[in-house]
């Protein structure tokens, strides 16, 4: 079994750092546990189980860090690690951006494990994927899915006394279903802590629906248009915009934050007034970790408030550099939104483009944040309020910063990815070209 | 170890490590530790004890495949060296068909105890499948090589070369680009070492030690100013060769607007040139976009061969079973049954090669034990073949498999990859300069920059490194902010000219994805410059 206990971890973890001589010693210990299956043409194509552990050592003297890791750990491979990263830190040059272990912290305890999703087996998960096949297969369907969960557990230790520990588990899920014909597909991707927030049966026929809703795609002209973007075409796009939030690269005069003639643009209304961004890893729907890496507390943050950017990360060096306090990023971003549902979204639009989700996005600029990518899965055309035909797919070429300025509602957040995003209604969004992709 | 275990390693602090986004790392070792591979005879020992726990259990084929991974990064910022990490990952993975339904289990205690263990829990998955299987597997015919071995032809270990070495050489990287106007520059040299044994119950015992190396560099300048800044990435190509790559003779190298490289790299000179080019990229006038005629270098060109040929000619997307995934195909069969299927002009030939000396895909035998070979996938523009697999072959008519079947490590199941897939050149003499010579409006394009393209890979769009604009037969100036987007079948067909074999050169990816859970591999794309008329040119500048 690779999920170790608080104090099982802790004991391993004095261990190792007993048998240290370095200046300083930083220790990690995770492991995770869970299975997988992988479908496509209704049938099983693979399926696994696997189960990991392993310690990452470091060592400094001076300014000077070496890194070993080993998953045995018996007394001799525990001290065999050890040694080794001392020899590989007294090898290596001198790091002139190294900061030292940081002391005891304080950290929340997490809601990251659920007991249900840690308790899954092989059973489980066939049951669960044979839901999904019998939505496909009753329809004269294809589905093509992969279900994989895990229960996971990492800690940390080091030389001046910081210990922290976190376990967890996930879930997720995705399916693309196509009729017979190769006209339409469907997609829908879901993630949960907890097991009994996922129904494979009602995600499937959503894919099912939109498959067969979007065969017989009509070709409207590429130009600017009101879309509606379901939160994962949403989340697809904006998860590209969190990485720019990097002080230091701001700073450096690399990332859309920079400012022109220097300095960031931290304080600036980048986005409109709706748009509120936070993170907080005790967010009910979307927990995570209380602890970095290092062993640096993360907090509920406001990144974005009313459109205005209120924070920027900051490492440890950095904020060193700036005198300011270490702020480190977070996964669990949430976009708040309204309690608008989608299908109102739609109601309120007289002409538009409903968006299921977008595929192959990559930065264009950086300079700008401008992406490219394409729309999947179920694009269609709404006019007066309705869902009219479906249409097919386009590439867009469209910067986040823009889109966040161009927002004319958003609705009820949903969990999607790592993120808790809305639906969101946006105005002018630029589609470039046509594809034929089904 | 995985990818997401060793970036949360390098979140620990830790100052030592730096990585660049690449996948199937493994455990940090000595660099010299495990450079002298596992004992030929234990392997073979290993490998009977796996296949007859599968037989005994009722398998109907079984391989094995006991991989020992090693990797090398020494990674680079202005006057810093941000990691070195030499990491290790030794392990096996046994396949069974039972009942007529792939099985695969994996441990890295590598006993004949839990190897056997690991063969029958891969029997058990098997018929467990099978009672929601549809038809059985239908395996292709393949004999057994007895036992053989295969090495990747390299002068210098990369592994043997002192880190020192790599540094020093990567500091004087940095340096160069400072002294020249740059204002970031980050470094790498990226070594890999796959010592693979496989065994199967066709009768094969093949011994593969397969080597690559990546050194790339990104440079930045800054205009505080204008707010603007550019960057250019290094125009090395990863290679399937040793540390030799890095040693550049006088004949390795493209003499041109812009020196590229064949099979050996520069990257003193290279540098130097990139922080040239980045200086005049934040001067550079943006494009005005329409119709232009594009001349792309090898440089470029391999990369939209790689997404808009290598990726719809795999067999397992055209039938579906990346439909979750990375996307089907448009290359659907009723095309290829046609055999009239017209995917580029006459000029376009396209073959799938994993034997090319040099290239990252080449090894002697493919993760099922076929011996590797080269075929044609595009003929005089026409569709003509895809690439196969054992359990695939008889989809296609073939009596064997292509070849093409890897997996990203000993724990990951081996399937269908893609094989260096490469345009051939022109059969007639034809220069660079000889083809800008003949173009009225239009664009050269040099290294590869943005790229994406739809699920069935009609629609694409790419970017560049650098972009000069072509009028009345010459070269005029730098551009900026330039896209072209294009059908691939139209834009296979507007494929006017290709230069000569003597223009010929690889360009690759070291870690193409595919598969869920996500597997990564590395292969190269060969062409000599080629020109395309009238492709659509957008213009990617916006105002935030």
């Amino acid at each position: 079994m690779a999920i170790l206990s608080k104090e099982e971890a802790q004991a391993i973890l004095k261990k190792v750092i007993g048998f240290s001589k370095a200046d300083s010693c930083e220790v990690s210990l995770n492991g995770s546990d869970g299975g997988n299956i992988r479908y496509a043409r209704n049938a099983v194509s693979t399926a696994g189980q696997i189960s990991t552990m392993s310690l990452g050592v470091s060592s400094t003297f001076g300014k000077k860090t070496g890194v070993a890791t080993i998953n045995e750990f018996d007394d001799a491979s525990l001290q065999k690690v050890v040694k080794r990263a001392e020899e590989l830190a007294m090898l290596a040059p001198e790091n002139p951006e190294f900061m030292p272990p940081l002391g005891p912290q304080t950290f929340a305890e997490s809601n990251t494990y659920n007991a249900k999703t840690a308790a899954m087996t092989p059973d489980t998960r066939a049951e669960m994927v044979g839901k999904s096949l019998s939505v496909s297969k009753a329809a004269g369907l294809d589905a093509a899915g992969f279900l994989e969960n895990s229960t996971r557990f990492n800690a940390i230790m080091n030389s001046k006394g910081l210990f922290a520990y976190n376990k967890g588990t996930d879930v997720s899920f995705s399916v693309t279903v196509r009729n017979k014909q190769g006209t339409g597909s469907g997609y829908v991707e879901q993630g949960f802590n907890d097991l009994d927030k996922m129904d494979t049966l009602a995600l499937s026929k959503i894919a099912a629906s939109k498959a067969n809703g979007s065969a017989g795609a009509k070709a409207i002209e590429p130009g600017k248009y009101t879309v509606i973007l379901e939160p994962l075409a949403a989340s697809d796009i904006i998860g590209n915009m969190f990485r720019g939030f990097d002080a230091r690269s701001a700073d450096e005069g690399r990332s859309f934050m920079s400012k022109k003639g220097g300095g960031t643009r931290l304080g600036e209304q980048l986005f409109s007034e709706n748009v509120n961004i936070y993170s907080d890893p005790m967010n009910t729907e979307i927990p995570s970790s209380t602890f970095t890496g290092e062993g640096l507390p993360v907090k509920r943050t406001q990144w974005v408030e009313k459109g205005i950017v209120k924070n920027l990360s900051y490492s440890r060096y950095w904020a060193a550099q700036k005198n300011v306090q270490p702020l480190p990023f977070s996964r669990s971003m949430v976009i708040e939104g309204g309690t608008q549902s989608l299908e109102d979204l739609i109601k309120s639009t007289e002409k538009g483009i409903l968006v299921t989700r977008f595929w192959y996005i990559r930065s264009v600029d950086p300079q700008t944040l401008l992406l490219t990518g394409l729309t999947r899965d179920g694009t269609f055309y709404i006019e007066n309020g309705e869902i009219k035909f479906p249409i097919k797919n386009f590439r867009f070429n469209e910067s986040p910063v823009i889109m966040l300025n161009n927002v004319e509602a958003l609705g009820k957040p949903v969990r999607t990815g790592s993120g808790l995003i809305p639906p969101m209604k946006i105005r002018d969004f630029t589609f470039t070209s046509l594809s034929d992709a089904i | 170890m995985k990818r997401k275990d060793f970036l949360y390693l390098s979140g620990m602090g830790m100052g030592a490590l730096l990585l660049p986004n690449l996948s199937a790392f493994g455990t940090p070792i000595d660099p010299l530790q495990a450079l002298d591979g596992v004992d030929v005879k234990i392997k073979k020992e290993l490998a009977d004890v796996a296949l007859n726990a599968a037989k005994s259990k009722g398998a109907t084929y079984a391989d094995i495949r006991i991989g020992r991974y090693l990797n090398q990064f020494v990674a680079t910022r202005e006057k810093r060296v941000q990691g070195v990490a030499n990491t290790e990952s030794y392990g096996v993975g046994i396949r069974v068909l039972a009942n007529g339904c792939w099985g695969f289990a994996a441990t890295n205690n590598v006993t004949k105890d839990a190897i056997a263990k690991a063969a029958e829990q891969a029997v058990a998955v098997a018929k467990a499948n099978a009672k929601i299987q549809g038809e059985p597997v239908q395996l292709a015919p393949q004999k057994g090589y007895g036992e053989v071995s295969w090495k990747t032809p390299i002068e210098i270990n990369a592994f043997e070369v002192p880190v020192k070495e790599k540094v020093d050489l990567l500091l004087n990287v940095n340096d160069i680009a400072m002294q020249n106007g740059a204002n970031f520059v980050n470094s790498v040299i990226f070594a890999v070492n796959e010592q693979k044994y496989f065994a199967s119950t066709d009768g094969s015992y093949i011994d593969q030690d397969v080597h690559r190396i990546y050194p790339t560099f990104n440079v930045t300048k800054v205009d505080r100013e204008s707010g603007k800044f550019k960057t250019r990435n290094a125009l090395s190509a990863p290679s399937g060769k040793g540390y030799e790559y890095m040693h550049a003779r006088p004949e390795d190298k493209v003499t041109g607007i812009v020196t590229r490289y064949k099979d050996r790299y520069d990257m003193l000179e290279d540098v130097k040139e990139a922080a040239r080019v980045a200086n005049e990229k934040v001067k550079a006038k943006s494009v005005e976009p329409g119709k232009y005629d594009l001349v792309l270098d090898p440089s470029h060109l391999w990369l939209t061969i790689h997404e808009s040929v290598g990726h719809p000619t795999e067999l397992d997307r055209v039938l579906g079973y990346e439909a979750n995934y990375a996307g089907t195909s448009f290359l659907t069969l009723d095309k290829w049954e046609s055999k009239k299927f017209k995917f580029g002009s006459d000029k376009v030939n396209i073959v799938a090669d994993k034997t090319q000396v040099g290239s990252l895909g080449a090894v002697g035998y493919d993760d099922e034990g076929v011996k590797c070979k080269k075929w044609d996938l595009i003929k005089d523009g026409v569709l003509v073949s895809y690439q196969a697999i054992r359990d695939q072959a008889h989809i296609i008519g073939l009596t064997e498999s292509n070849g093409c079947c890897y997996s990203q490590g000993w724990d990951d199941v081996q399937f269908q990859r893609m094989p260096n897939v490469s345009l051939q050149p022109g059969k007639e003499k034809l220069s660079v300069d000889d083809m800008i010579k003949n173009v009225e409006k239009g664009i050269y394009i040099i290294g590869d920059g943005s790229f994406s393209i739809d699920q069935q890979r009609y629609n694409f769009q790419f970017g560049g490194q650098i972009f000069y604009e072509i009028k009345e037969g010459k070269i005029v100036g730098m551009l900026n902010d330039v896209a072209y987007q294009a059908n691939t079948q139209e834009f296979w067909n507007s494929c006017n000219s290709i230069c000569d074999q003597s223009d010929y050169r690889l360009g690759g990816s070291f870690n193409d994805g595919k598969g869920q859970p996500s597997q990564s591999s590395a292969v190269s794309h060969g062409s000599s410059t080629a020109r395309f008329n009238g492709v659509n040119v957008i213009n990617t500048a916006r105002k935030i």
